[in-house]
């Protein structure tokens, strides 16, 4: 699912020190010394970033212009596959739903820094068993996480519903009306991502440094004070890290909605995301070079989303 | 069950990270670099013409089908077959249903199919239009395979433009489900085979509103056209698409009543909503002891005989409308065009449609086999219950609606469609709508 999970997060406090040394530029002749040897150690991960990923962008951009045979061979069709994706209503329908489940996914975050907050307490007991409490669900699988959610959800015999009632709320049939139904997913989505970000704002917690902390106190800062003033500015690049990667695991959502939905629901229609709608169009109706469009414009919206993000961060994230 | 689950982990991976872009360069890759394999074999098999191969040729061919509780029936037919040629090895690939299709169109693609696979109705066409699969013609004249063997309907389901390519191996009619238990307890009369539409629903009204209570409805439709509105609009002599596969029949005002029966039934509380038979589909409300009748394909008998209801039940043929109907389908075997050994592939094609084959099928599965005469296990198999209605019912089946790209339209109805059985917009407007669009894609 979060597949750029794996990424090395960058230094919590400094994030250039993961750019490498300063000054760089002096390092220009001695560089040349080297000659092909750093070409040659990077291969092997170049070699696979450039078949698997960079040659499939160029192909894919290239068969967005054509229109595909079931069965492969296409045709070159010029920019119809844009003209019509930029009439269909199912592409705006789709971004709505996906900045619907991203801004809801996004909540997560100053959830996940109270809870990273409260779980760095010092001589809290039982600490380690609390972060893998939180970080099991971000590594279950998603279908199985799925397939406990439906039930949870399941407007009749479901436990959520249950529970509503014994309060007099009438509970909607939550995975089945449009509407409700991507709301939903994103709950589910949140409460799986949880886990990750805490692990991530955790690990940059430990990086401010406690005098900070006790000075503040010796101060008589009230702990929502010293949460605010020092915590929360001084986690700011690990918290960056987090809302990048977790925008970009919301726009590519799939397997969630495609799990909790099943491909059956009435609600599905009118419930898709951007990547669900690549997927309908290239895999269940066969129209692969408007998939490829498609993907084209997927992959423009995050490009767009991540670099606005970077451009933002010098109002906001604290980098010194 | 939930076909998610069988989404395998590498799959999902795929399509989820930025290789959503890699899939289908995989498979440009697969189609621009693939070479067709070259048949080995005697100069009679290249040009897919059929001659009973000799019983010591030696060969090593693949079989891909999607049902898991079908492999031991299969292995049986195998091990029969290879009594007639011990030297031709069968390699069975059974994969799940979900990615069944995916696969194989990626095969397909690049000319690396089965041998000898399953195909079904809505995806046979596809297949057969663009020369992935070879015709039966030859095996046919040889006298290997005669079509007149299999119900009619279904033999025509694997026939495109007069070229047959396949027999039905199996086939499912739908039958009308019902719990005598919550009849006994509504007091209302059982079922018969001679129930009309209005039987049905005064019925099911009875019943919601006698037992509304506990949660238990009289009757539950869906959005599986095949289990239920297709055989209502049958019924109702109206049609989903024309008999060439290419106008849509959603316009037809016979059509609409079949689906406005479904629409009336959610409308007065007889059945659960759309919503709640997307959560809990209608199958899984009857075998909870929930619902007291429900359209269901034969197939529904496994997982009914090992349900809490499995001694209340019984089945009647479908309610009639204007006339009586029902959907009835079944599985092909077909030999790739581009096999490796085509003459040992149609070789296990003809021995799996022999009646020897199919009776083996019927006694140790769960199907019912398409060769006149070797259903008799089937109907025999759950005591206390008349299976013999799905049987007699292929007198007034009609084969599934297909055309060369039914997935396409399938997911026209699965979008449109819920909106005229909850009853927000009406009927006629959906369904004319549907037609529309339908029309424009078969025009394609």
């Amino acid at each position: 699912m979060w597949a750029q999970a794996r990424a090395p997060a960058p230094h919590p406090r400094n994030p250039s020190l993961t750019r490498g040394p300063r000054g760089c530029g002096a390092g220009g002749p001695q560089r040349g010394r080297d000659g092909a040897w750093p070409w040659l150690f990077v291969l092997p991960l170049l070699s696979g970033i450039v078949v698997f990923y960079l040659w499939p962008i160029v192909q894919t951009f290239y068969f967005s212009f054509t229109e595909w045979g079931v069965f492969g061979g296409s045709t070159w069709t010029g920019l119809q596959n844009y003209t019509r994706l930029i009439t269909d209503p199912d592409l705006y329908r789709s971004i709505g739903n996906t900045l619907i489940y991203t801004v809801i996914v996004l909540l997560g975050v100053p959830v996940a820094i109270y809870i990273a907050s409260l779980l760095n307490t010092p001589r809290l007991r039982f600490a380690s068993f609390y972060r893998v409490l939180f970080f099991l669900p971000y590594i279950a699988m998603p279908t199985a996480v799925a397939m406990v959610w439906r039930m949870i959800f399941n407007g009749d015999f479901g436990i959520l519903n249950y529970v509503l009632a014994r309060v007099g709320i009438d509970g909607p049939y939550w995975t089945s009306t449009p509407g409700f139904a991507i709301v939903a997913v994103a709950i589910v989505g949140l409460w799986s991502s949880l886990g990750f970000a805490i692990i991530v704002l955790g690990a940059g917690l430990k990086t401010i440094p406690p005098e900070l902390f006790e000075a503040a106190e010796l101060d008589g800062a009230s702990p929502w004070r010293r949460f605010t003033s020092i915590t929360v500015p001084l986690l700011t690049p690990s918290i960056f890290f987090v809302v990048i990667v977790t925008v970009i695991a919301c726009f590519q959502v799939f397997d969630l909605l495609y799990a909790i939905l099943g491909s059956t629901n009435v609600a599905l229609p009118k419930s898709m995301t951007l990547v669900y709608f690549f997927y309908q169009e290239g895999f269940v109706n066969n129209q692969k070079g408007y998939a490829s469009a498609i993907a084209m414009a997927i992959f423009l919206v995050i490009g767009l989303a991540t670099l606005a993000q970077f451009r933002l961060q010098k109002r906001w994230v604290n980098s010194d | 069950m939930l076909p998610t689950t069988r989404l395998s982990d590498g799959r999902r991976r795929a399509i989820v990270s930025a290789a959503s872009v890699v899939a289908l360069a995989a498979l440009a890759v697969g189609c621009s670099g693939a070479e067709s394999p070259t048949s080995t074999t005697s100069p009679t098999s290249a040009n897919g013409a059929y001659v009973a191969p000799a019983s010591d040729l030696t060969a090593d061919i693949t079989y891909a089908f999607w049902d898991e509780t079908q492999k031991a029936a299969i292995e049986a037919n195998v091990a029969g077959f290879n009594e007639l040629y011990p030297n031709i090895k069968v390699n069975l690939d059974v994969t799940s249903w979900e990615g069944y299709w995916t696969k194989l169109q990626t095969q397909a693609s690049s000319d690396t199919l089965a041998d000898l696979f399953w195909l079904n109705g809505p995806n046979f066409q596809l297949y057969a239009s663009n020369g992935k699969v070879l015709p039966i013609t030859s095996e046919v004249d040889a006298g290997g395979i005669d079509p007149n063997n299999y119900p009619k309907g279904l033999v025509d389901l694997y026939n495109l433009d007069g070229v047959q390519y396949g027999v039905p191996k199996d086939f499912d009619t739908i039958g009308l489900w019902y719990n005598k238990a919550i009849f006994a307890q509504a007091g209302v009369d059982l079922p018969t085979n001679d129930w009309t539409w209005a039987d049905l629903s005064t019925a099911a009204n009875a019943i919601s509103s006698a037992l509304g209570g506990q949660g238990i409805y009289g009757v539950a439709g869906g959005m599986d056209g095949q289990t239920t509105y297709y055989n209502t609009v049958f019924q109702a002599g109206g049609k989903i698409i024309s008999e060439d596969g290419s106008t849509s029949g959603y316009s037809e005002k016979a059509t609409q009543e079949g689906l406005q029966f479904w629409t009336d039934l959610i409308a007065s509380g007889a059945s659960p909503s759309m919503s709640q038979l997307t959560d809990t589909p209608a199958d899984q409300w009857f075998t909870s002891g929930k619902l007291a009748m429900f359209y269901g394909g034969s197939w529904a008998r496994t997982a009914i005989a090992g349900s809490a209801v499995a001694n209340d039940v019984d089945v009647a043929a479908l309610p009639a409308g204007e006339q009586e109907a029902t959907v009835i389908h079944g599985v092909a075997n077909v030999v790739a065009a581009n096999g490796h050994n085509i003459a040992a592939a149609q070789a296990l094609q003809v021995y799996l449609a022999s009646k020897e084959a199919q009776q083996q099928q019927g006694d140790l599965g769960a199907i019912i086999p398409a060769y006149n005469g070797t259903q008799q296990a089937f109907a025999d198999s759950y005591p206390g219950v008349n299976l013999q209605v799905f049987l007699d019912q292929t007198a007034v089946a009609t084969p599934l609606p297909v055309s060369k790209d039914s997935a396409a339209w399938n997911a026209l109805e699965a979008a449109l469609l819920p909106e005229a059985f909850s009853g927000s917009k009406p009927v006629a407007e959906v369904a004319d709508d549907l037609a529309t669009q339908m029309n424009a894609l078969l025009a394609q």
